[in-house]
């Protein structure tokens, strides 16, 4: 039991909670003079806001923990090893090329996409590949996948696909529905349940392939479930509120430090500092001047880059001792 | 003594020629080969890593269907590569070779293999011969029934591997255990009961240390020949 973890949910439901209330004003003023609206504004546009913040921060925490521990490599995550990038390449092809409306479809193009450039970065760094290997091909994938993106949206039918679409490619949870939330959530957290099954595996993975197939693990067959697992949860997401950067590559870290270091264990802890910075990250979002949006995407990034930097001189430092 | 292992039949394709093992209860045996003759290989097969054909029963235990926990009191595999990237302490890895926790068998085991320093330290950030070591402790954790170590005593100065020497002996006496060890360096079998020989993956010798070193299958397989002085390469090899 790591013990800081009831501190980290206490604080994921007080957090939530804000989520939901914040901006205070506006729903207090409306409670006053309709309390059924407020109910409603709670009700379908904030809890599902929340519940997507809090899940998705959860999925990328875990699922960058996973594929951390899958890849020997604290770099791996799912946006540095293109599966978001391609998540959001299958979500548009199926929105804007295939016609596709009802979101579980949707959700499986994400998924599709996210699949497709996992095994596409197995092929070309395979799993035990050196942090640079990884990163490049990571990148390589990413871009071919983001320029694909573009090139859809560019050529779509529809002359708005750009502008229609600018939001979500940036990663958002503004006007999300109930059953949108929904769609992306029950299948995340049915792969997320899986995935924390594999911890144990994982962490036994950490003393190699060879000791992890040696005590029955299958080493091969668990970097097939975790990727495969992987795309449900990411695709799902993307597919509902764009692709978000750096959380699944921050929440592992910091997760890693509370469990001495064990990827497996690592899992849990960072699917609740995924959500908690995730919420954190929509709360900063609401500080914007009034009329004005910025995807939270933007506030992650910013967050992120710095931090991703500090980890990769940390990583050079390391090695140079 | 009570047979711990008995291997028939087992194979590996293109790197282990269809072989029987068998390995009694307290017993050390070295296997010896030059590179590329397949002594990972034959160890990886028995951990039940790889295997195209055969059968390996531990104990009169079938490795291939036993459950993770099981394994662990059947067999600990420890591979040739040290390197660990996460920063494991060196107790949590000790602890990874049970199947339920168990303080006491950790602090005997670091007391043994002299890891008091360095417990609490992130494995990443130890030398090769300390997370030696301590992956040497965390193989000997379950007390195995069967210990299939892959150079073992690379990687450690002189004090060390006849330490480890010590404490394969012992442990293998104390829990029965049958030790196979692949080796480097040829001195170092005298200290086994028993040496295997591998070429091209095949066993092609199987006798008292003794007897290997002075055995003609030997010189041939490693193209070298004993002097006074110790070794020397075979004139036309």
């Amino acid at each position: 039991m790591i013990r800081s973890l009831p501190l980290l949910l206490i604080a994921l439901a007080l957090l939530a909670a804000l989520s939901l209330l914040v901006p205070l004003g506006s729903l207090i003023e409306l409670r006053r003079t309709d309390p059924n609206l407020a109910w409603q504004l709670i009700e379908e546009l904030r809890l599902p806001r929340t519940l997507l913040a809090l899940g998705y921060g959860a999925v990328l925490g875990l699922t960058g923990a996973a594929l951390q521990a899958t890849f020997a490599n604290p770099l791996a995550s799912p946006d540095i090893t293109g599966s978001s990038s391609g998540a959001a390449f299958g979500a548009v092809a199926g929105a804007y090329w295939l016609g596709i409306t009802g979101p579980l479809a949707l959700a499986a193009c994400g998924a599709m996409g996210a699949a497709v450039a996992l095994c596409g970065l197995l092929l070309v760094a395979g799993r035990r590949s050196e942090t640079a290997t990884l990163l490049l091909a990571g990148v390589a994938i990413a871009l071919a996948a983001g320029a694909g993106t573009s090139l859809l949206l560019a050529l779509a039918p529809s002359p708005f696909a750009f502008y229609d679409s600018f939001e979500w490619l940036m990663g958002s949870f503004v006007d999300r529905s109930m059953p949108q939330a929904v769609t992306a959530l029950i299948p995340a957290a049915i792969a997320c349940v899986v995935l924390v099954s594999r911890g144990p595996a994982l962490d036994m993975m950490a003393l190699g392939d060879d000791v992890a197939a040696s005590v029955g693990y299958r080493p091969r067959r668990l970097a097939v479930e975790v990727v495969a697992l992987n795309a449900i949860a990411v695709g799902a997401c993307v597919s509902v509120c764009g692709a978000i950067a750096f959380v699944g590559l921050i929440a592992p870290y910091a997760a890693r430090s509370l469990t001495r270091g064990h990827p497996g264990r690592a899992l849990v802890p960072a699917a609740v500092i995924g959500a908690l910075l995730l919420l954190l990250a929509d709360l900063l979002v609401r500080l914007a001047p009034a009329g004005r949006t910025i995807p939270v995407g933007v506030i992650t990034t910013a967050i992120g880059t710095p931090l991703f930097i500090w980890i990769v001189v940390r990583m050079r430092r390391a090695v140079a001792a | 003594m009570t047979s711990v292992l008995e291997a028939r039949a087992m194979t590996l394709e293109g790197r282990l020629n269809p072989t029987e093992l068998h390995c009694r209860a307290g017993e050390m045996v070295a296997v010896i080969g030059p590179n590329g003759a397949g002594k990972t290989s034959l160890l990886r097969a028995i951990a039940g890593i790889e295997l195209s054909g055969g059968q390996v029963r531990i104990c009169g235990e079938e490795v291939a269907q036993s459950a993770p926990a099981r394994r662990m009191r059947l067999l600990s595999f420890l591979p040739a590569t040290r390197s660990l990237i996460w920063p494991i302490t060196a107790r949590d890895v000790i602890a990874l070779g049970f199947p339920s926790p168990n303080a006491g068998r950790i602090d005997e085991l670091v007391e043994v293999l002299e890891l008091q320093q360095l417990a609490e330290r992130p494995v990443n950030h130890l030398s090769t011969g300390e997370r030696s070591r301590v992956l040497l402790a965390r193989a000997l954790a379950a007390r195995p029934k069967l210990l299939l170590l892959d150079e073992p005593l690379s990687n450690l100065d002189p004090y060390w591997v006849l330490k480890t020497l010590e404490i394969l002996r012992i442990e293998a006496k104390a829990n029965g255990s049958a030790v196979l060890t692949s080796v480097h360096d040829l001195n170092q079998i005298i200290a086994f009961d028993r040496a295997i020989l591998l070429n091209q993956g095949r066993v092609v010798a199987d006798s008292e240390p003794g007897e290997m070193l002075a055995s003609t299958a030997l010189a041939e397989a490693f193209r070298i020949e004993k002097v006074s002085s110790g070794w020397r390469i075979r004139e036309g090899a």
